[in-house]
């Protein structure tokens, strides 16, 4: 069967079961965008293409499936550029496509072209320049592969215009030809062993649980196996949902923002379990102070993470859930043979520092309204497997706090690259792969202002999202820092409460719109916003801008050092 | 440019194609780390080309620099040798100045360091040398008070040592028709 490489690029897609392209055409993926009117292939039109991108994410983080783009030359791919890096860092598989000007113009800086691959190496896992239409079903194949397995991140496949017009004999291949990507998936038995032998010694163990339990879908092994040892379980910014916030072993979530029990309990551990995570600056602080007189073990199925910043006492490579389920069943034979440690003391003090330090705010009653108390109040109105998208800065710390997570994957944002804009295209890529579930974005009014234009696409396709945007009228994280670390000396951040109207601005792009002032009309306004489902909602929560972030671990500073707020007295450092 | 003894050899081998050059050397950039040297070259099979990257360990840290070179997906193989484990060469072009006053000397001194005269000007002459990297640190050494004009090495190949322990030998059984 004859194809042109177009049409052997959408066939591939389907091939891959591709149910959606997050996309915006343009002149060199004009022959792409042909063969995809035939196609079964759902497109969702963005207006802009770092839209396409993170929904691509939101998709992906929802689903556990791979998220596709497709733009076109130049300037659409540098601006899904921020999507890929932003993927990359917290590891999200994306498979990113993008028209390139004739293969014969590469070089000569013809209209609308860009050295895409060159830009986008650093940020991708891996990236293809197609050359030969008859190289599309195996570059295709391969992408999918390399995005979704091993560590999983954004790759791109670029396609000049003059590839996607030649003609190609249709074939698919039978499997991938990369002789230098082998990820190993299972855990040495040997170290798995000696894990657990460390795990019956340790009379202080906390297990720190990252965003790769979540990528190895294995939430549910990390429930049994904390279940069946009785450790704690602290669970990072990307690993909120991995387990259960209402669980007896949960912790919550540690570093510069966590709670005090997550961030003591890791300082004062004398073991580790460090499961998909990777020792980030914003969990350890500064690492030569984090969690002294701790032994690690670290597993993580990048094998460039065991050694990065702690070098652990027992690396382990490979899948969280294949290696998780294996120590469960050492851990088993581990006790069978000796006694494991008493962590009774231990376990009494988690509890103390639980009831002593919980996460606490003031909602005066006819004071300003707070963001904790919106937040609070979103999550006990909305069903319990709703699925919450946010931006970066104070609404989404306060966001992390306060929401209950329970379920696995109903916690979606940018961890690693802290992108300003995520929560709206993430929340309605999401939505887009599980419209049958709500989904809330919770906004700041800084990072609403960057992408809401998506809001149009929302609305256009239908994709009913929630959005409650937090409205302190400062970009508030900066406020704080500036607040609390350069004498309240203010620098351009102040933003207006209502420049813009978001109310008139989100009805302008066909959503319903509603403001709450007060803390009496937030519970009747989300109730309303939770009561349609037809087309968009958007809030303007007018919140209180001198409300900060606690607790706070200083930047450059160490855990023990971290700051509770005004609602406590300060206790001693942690020891 | 003295070797070192933090320095080590990473020897390569990666898929052979478009790009790959352009990902490792964008690797060390973003990741800070220093190359020494770099040498890149043909494979006994064509699918495959090998690098031999000599990086200071000193200021480099050698695992991490394994670790995510093996990350790359054209990367095959990346095998770490110690100068004890590894056979080195380097090959050095160098034009001194060798006017006729001064010709003898050089030729001399190109005769005790086995290096070859490529080229013979009216006042210079271009000089081939191999050997270890010390070797041709003293050549230049050497050669320097007569005038260096210019100077090219191109960095270190390297190959692991083989084995010296003769193979056991294994009763071969009987093969009866």
């Amino acid at each position: 069967m004859q194809l042109t490489g177009a049409q052997a690029l959408i066939k591939s897609l389907e091939m891959e079961d591709t149910e959606v392209i997050f996309g915006l055409p343009g002149g060199a993926i004009l022959p792409v965008y042909d063969p995809l009117i035939d196609s079964s292939i759902r497109h969702i039109l963005v207006r802009h293409e770092q839209g396409a991108g993170h929904m691509a994410e939101g998709y992906a983080h929802a689903t556990g499936r791979p998220g596709v783009a497709m733009v076109t030359s130049g300037p659409a791919a540098t601006n899904i550029v921020t999507p890929l890096c932003d993927a990359y860092m917290d590891s999200v598989p994306l498979v990113v496509i993008t028209g390139q000007v004739a293969y014969s113009s590469i070089g000569t800086d013809a209209f609308q072209e860009a050295d895409t691959t060159g830009i986008t190496m650093p940020v991708t896992k891996h990236n293809w320049l197609v050359t030969d239409a008859s190289e599309i079903p195996q570059v295709v194949r391969e992408a999918f592969h390399v995005a979704t397995t091993g560590r999983p991140g954004p790759v791109l496949i670029d396609l000049p215009k003059d590839v996607a017009n030649q003609t190609m004999e249709w074939y698919w291949p039978d499997d991938v030809d990369l002789p230098g990507y082998k990820p190993t998936t299972k855990g040495h038995p040997k170290q798995i062993k000696e894990a657990a032998r460390l795990m019956g010694r340790a009379s202080r163990p906390v297990i720190y649980a990252g965003g790769g339990i979540l990528k190895a879908r294995a939430a549910e092994a990390l429930r049994e196996l904390a279940e069946l040892t009785g450790i704690h379980v602290v669970t990072t910014l990307m690993a909120r949902g991995a387990f259960p916030d209402d669980h007896a072993l949960g912790l919550g979530m540690p570093g510069m923002h966590g709670n005090y029990t997550a961030i003591a309990a890791l300082q004062q551990s004398d073991l580790l379990i460090a499961l998909g995570s990777r020792f980030d600056d914003r969990v350890t602080s500064k690492p030569d102070t984090f969690a002294p007189d701790a032994k690690v073990i670290h597993v993580d199925i990048d094998p460039a993470e065991l050694g990065k910043v702690r070098r652990p006492d027992v690396p382990i490579v490979g899948d969280c859930r294949i290696v998780i389920e294996e120590l469960i069943k050492a851990v088993r034979a581990d006790r069978d043979k000796r006694e494991w440690a008493d962590t009774s003391d231990w376990d009494t003090k988690l509890d103390g520092w639980q009831r002593d330090f919980p996460l606490r705010y003031t909602q005066e009653e006819d004071g300003p309204l707070k963001a904790q108390y919106c937040i609070e109040r979103l999550r006990d109105l909305s069903p319990d497997d709703t699925i919450v998208a946010s931006g970066v800065g104070q609404h989404q710390m306060f966001a992390s706090q306060y929401w209950h997570f329970n379920y696995p994957y109903t916690w979606i944002n940018s961890g690693g690259l802290g992108t300003m804009g995520f929560a709206v295209p993430a929340a309605i890529g999401a939505k887009v792969g599980k419209p049958e579930r709500t989904v809330w974005a919770i906004d700041g009014d800084g990072c609403f202002q960057m992408t809401a234009q998506e809001l149009v696409t929302a609305s256009a396709e239908r994709i009913p999202v929630k959005i409650a945007i937090l409205n302190n009228a400062y970009l508030g994280m900066v406020r704080q820092w500036q607040e609390l670390f350069y004498e309240e000396r203010y620098s351009e951040v102040y933003l207006s409460p209502d420049l813009p109207d978001y109310v008139k601005w989100a009805e302008a792009m066909g959503c319903v719109a509603f403001r709450v002032d007060t803390p009496e009309d937030v519970t009747p306004t989300i109730e309303k916003a939770n009561a349609i489902d037809d087309r968009p909602v958007v809030i303007d929560f007018r919140v209180d801008y001198r409300e900060k972030v606690y607790p706070m671990v200083p930047a450059g500073g160490s855990n023990d050092d971290v700051i509770l707020g005004p609602e406590f007295d300060q206790p001693e450092a942690i020891q | 440019m003295t070797t070192n003894g933090t320095h080590h050899i990473l020897t390569v081998l990666v898929e052979n194609k478009f790009g790959v050059l352009a990902r490792i050397a964008g690797l060390f950039s973003r990741r800070g780390y220093n190359i020494f040297s770099l040498a890149v070259s043909p494979t006994e099979d064509d699918k495959f080309s090998r690098m031999t990257i000599v990086v200071d360990g000193q200021s480099t840290p050698i695992e991490q620099v394994t670790k995510q070179l093996n990350k790359l997906i054209p990367v095959v193989k990346v095998t770490e040798l110690t100068a004890p484990a590894a056979v080195e060469r380097e090959l050095m072009l160098v034009t001194v100045k060798a006017t006729t006053e001064f010709r003898s000397h050089v030729t001399e001194l190109a005769a005790i360091f086995e290096a070859k005269i490529l080229d013979v000007g009216f006042e210079s002459m271009t000089l081939m040398v191999a050997g270890l990297p010390d070797r041709l640190d003293a050549v230049t050494d050497l050669l320097t008070p007569f005038g260096i004009v210019e100077l090219q090495r191109t960095g270190r190949i390297a190959l692991p040592k083989l084995a010296r322990t003769q193979p056991r030998l294994r009763a071969v059984k009987n093969k009866t028709a």
